[in-house]
């Protein structure tokens, strides 16, 4: 017996059969993996778990992954949740930790739910694996395309960050850079989608790729003992994981693996200069997300058109959390507090994350005993310019090499 | 005449046609045509308030009408009017 039973319409609840598809034909409703719950409760323990790999994969049993397919896998997951400590005591957060997900296999967390889906592509008989993206989901499609076998169309953004597209390169997809932005690179996609036999990880496979969202949120509870967070926050592309993270939280009391059944609040974050969330959250019908033009850093979060935000705000507000978002010198100025505190150097959309963070503490969100964790989402070399064009050696001299040189110019 | 693009989900109601063309002079009327010619499609397209759905962006000449005129935009005789599941966001650069 297979655990998944098929895929169901988020909005009107129709069902459709397991399949490379993701919409609903009734109401354009996004689809969602339904699985066989009451098996799965049977099968589902901490121990099971906690005997598995340790990677991500050690939560298979919750993934849309057959038991008889073989993963596509380079090690995803189990990266580390961090206590930031240092951080914690400039922002007054006592409990305050980053789940660390730079140090995936291609630096960002898109393994998570690359993984998931050219598995499940390669186990249906897919031959071609393809993606719009804005950059890290190239990477992660490239190297797991690579590491299956299979071709790979990647669509980029034709100005792409020049690492970005090295980083991409290197695995030898077929990369196809188009003149416009993501919104348009997507819209494209999702018009070719109907006419090659190819799995886009974000389109038609989304139902699926969206599912490997889910261990980031597993993993976190693991880390913490085996106990959910009291707030956790996300930055917001399209909104696609942070649906997924509450689905995961649920999962985690639904299966008994948690201590509690209490939800994490979900805070989400965004760039100003790319907040079509964020405004509609600031708005009189928040689940009304009107499409903005981007225009920030964060390029990899730059969603001006993002297909789950009403269910960013719905969740949001249902838990307890806020959409909040920053400018783009809190973005960098973030990236610096975070490498100068915690060593650890994230991308832009980290930046907004952390910018985020740091700007609700200041506002007095917490008192400051409460477990916060951040997902620091992807690896600042992503994004290194941002940095190089903004004086990022403030701490830089250049000296004869000679002890006198050194005592006049450096100050120990 | 101004032409729609009709996506897979949604040919079953067109009896499996890629376009139809429809006589109007803006997207409110042409998605009245479009409904009378193929019923059904205005109650996929429109929520109960007469409004585009959520889930459905509507391109005119890849234009998101939601950033222009909405229903009210004016539409041509050499217009292509794509309906686009909502997954894909999408706007012709400025």
């Amino acid at each position: 017996m297979s655990k998944l039973l098929g895929l169901k319409c988020r909005e009107c609840g129709t069902e459709y059969e397991l399949q490379a598809t993701h919409v609903c034909e009734m109401c354009f409703g996004p689809l969602d993996v339904v699985y066989d719950q009451t098996a799965l409760k049977k099968v589902v323990s901490r121990d099971r778990i906690e005997k598995g790999p340790k990677s991500m994969w050690r939560y298979r049993d919750l993934l849309p992954v057959e038991d008889s397919a073989e993963v596509v896998t380079l090690g995803e997951g189990m990266t580390p949740l961090v206590k930031a400590d240092r951080l914690g005591a400039e922002l007054g957060l006592r409990n305050l930790y980053l789940k660390n997900d730079s140090m995936n296999p291609t630096n960002s967390f898109k393994d998570r739910v690359v993984s998931v889906a050219i598995s499940w592509a390669r186990s249906n008989g897919f031959e071609t694996i393809a993606c719009a993206s804005t950059g890290n989901l190239a990477n992660a499609v490239a190297a797991y395309a690579a590491r299956a076998g299979l071709e790979c169309f990647v669509f980029i953004p034709v100005d792409l960050e020049p690492a970005k597209i090295i980083s991409i390169g290197v695995f030898e997809p077929n990369m196809v850079a188009v003149r416009g932005n993501y919104d348009e690179v997507n819209r494209l996609c999702s018009q070719l989608v109907e006419s090659t036999p190819w799995a886009f990880c974000n389109i038609n496979i989304r139902p699926f790729y969206a599912e490997g969202s889910k261990t980031l949120t597993f993993e976190t509870a693991e880390q913490l003992g085996w106990k959910l967070p009291d707030e956790i926050i996300i930055p917001i592309a399209s909104g696609c994981q942070f649906v997924r993270h509450r689905q995961a939280a649920k999962e985690l009391v639904d299966y008994g693996l948690v201590r509690e059944d209490r939800v994490p609040k979900f805070t989400g974050a965004q760039a100003l200069g790319c907040a079509p969330v964020y405004n509609a959250w600031n708005s009189d019908t928040p689940e009304r997300v009107l499409p903005v033009k981007p225009d920030t850093i964060a390029r990899s979060i730059a969603i001006g058109n993002p297909s789950d935000g009403m269910y960013v705000n719905r969740i949001a507000r249902e838990t307890g959390g806020v959409v909040e978002a920053v400018t783009e010198e809190e973005i960098v100025e973030a990236m610096r507090l975070l490498a100068r505190t915690e060593g650890i150097f994230t991308e832009t959309a980290g930046g907004v994350t952390i910018g985020v963070l740091k700007k609700l503490a200041k506002a007095g969100r917490w008192n400051g005993d409460e477990v916060v964790v951040a997902y620091v989402t992807g690896h600042g070399l992503k994004t290194a310019d941002v940095l190089a064009s903004a004086n990022g050696h403030a701490k830089r001299v250049e000296i004869e090499p000679t002890l006198k040189s050194f005592r006049e110019k450096v100050n120990i | 005449m101004p032409q729609f693009r009709i996506p897979g989900p949604l040919r079953r109601l067109s009896d499996g046609q890629v376009t139809v063309e429809v006589d109007a002079t803006d997207l409110s009327t042409a998605i009245a045509a479009l409904d009378a010619r193929y019923p059904g499609f205005k109650d996929r397209l429109l929520d109960e308030k007469g409004e585009l759905r959520q889930f459905v962006n509507v391109y005119l000449n890849d234009e998101d009408v939601r950033l222009g005129s909405g229903l009210n935009a004016k539409v041509g005789a050499k217009d292509e009017i794509s309906i686009v599941p909502a997954v894909a966001g999408g706007r012709r650069r400025a």
